[in-house]
């Protein structure tokens, strides 16, 4: 199963439309879409609009592969579950997003390994042909790396009042 | 010792999972988790949760009633120390914490990458513990890395 999201906020319709359409074209009856508030309506895949946060997850997880907006949060949910994630960058100047931070986001994920990504809609359409070659990885921790965690910790059970700066 | 009371708090998506991610930060410590869908309550079973109204820049009416709302937790709660991993929401809470004399922790979300959220910025000229998730944004006077959260 592929499971596609694109966020809570706004719809994507221009990664919706990729999708779709190589779906059809592929007959894959095995593509769930969360479109978002007033998207774009497929024609050849499964969809909701929104789904609450029990159902997302019940999705999410039993799904092979996630492909879904930049978003950090089901960048994370999907290494941590250890689900291979393909991501397309919202863009804001197409009214994706509020403003641009998703294309660096993505560059970013890449760089750190373990995130696909696809700038535009032709490089979707090359990532949908090879979809099916991308591999589950081994599950990142479910919490922050240790020296994230020890500096707030530290922080937070110091003793004296005031900062640190 | 007194345990520590702690308000972590942020809006939805990608910086309430941010701020799950922190959890065994808080050990030892009462924590009060605010964010703003109520479908979040199952993932943090068992502590004190809250809803607050949601808001971004775009909305002022719901700017106010979303800082009215955290006001109110506040001054309830009375926290020792509030975190946020931002972003309206997670703002009001430090700036109003600050005020009434909590510690406050800013934590950037690691999807600002090229720069600092503007309410990170914002949130800078005040909070105590001012952090991004990326080495290249931290500077003398300006954000800390300490880490990130994977």
């Amino acid at each position: 199963m592929i499971f596609i999201t694109v966020g809570t906020d706004l719809p994507f319709d221009r990664m919706v439309r990729v999708i779709d359409r190589w779906a059809g074209e592929n007959e894959r009856t095995d593509v769930f879409a969360q479109i978002g508030e007033g998207g774009w309506k497929p024609e050849h895949i499964e969809f909701a609009e929104f789904l609450q946060p029990p159902d997302f997850m019940q999705r999410f997880v039993a799904a092979d592969i996630i492909i879904s907006h930049a978003g950090m949060g089901t960048i994370l949910s999907a290494l941590r579950y250890g689900k291979p994630i393909l991501v397309m960058p919202k863009r804001a100047h197409l009214g994706e997003h509020r403003n641009e931070h998703q294309l660096a986001t993505a560059e970013k994920m890449r760089e750190l390994g373990n995130v696909n990504v696809a700038f535009d809609e032709d490089e979707l359409v090359a990532c949908l042909d090879k979809v099916d070659e991308l591999v589950a990885r081994e599950p990142i921790s479910p919490y922050a790396n240790p020296e994230l965690i020890a500096g707030l910790s530290e922080f937070i059970h110091q003793k004296s009042a005031g900062g640190t700066r | 010792m007194k345990k520590k009371r702690i308000l972590a708090i942020s809006s939805g998506g990608g910086h309430w999972v941010q701020l799950l991610r922190l959890r065994p930060a808080f050990a030892g410590a009462e924590v009060t988790y605010a964010t703003v869908r109520p479908g979040y309550r199952d993932d943090v079973d068992g502590c004190d949760f809250v809803l607050v109204p949601d808001s971004n820049r775009w909305n002022k009416l719901a700017l106010l009633k979303s800082a009215l709302g955290i006001l109110v937790l506040v001054f309830r709660l009375r926290p020792d120390v509030v975190v946020t991993t931002g972003a309206a929401p997670g703002f009001f809470a430090v700036r109003f914490g600050k005020w009434l004399g909590s510690r406050v922790i800013w934590v950037d979300s690691v999807a600002n990458a090229e720069e600092l959220s503007m309410s990170g910025r914002k949130a800078g000229a005040f909070v105590d513990l001012w952090l991004t998730q990326w080495p290249h944004l931290a500077r003398d006077g300006g954000p800390r890395y300490m880490g990130r959260v994977l």
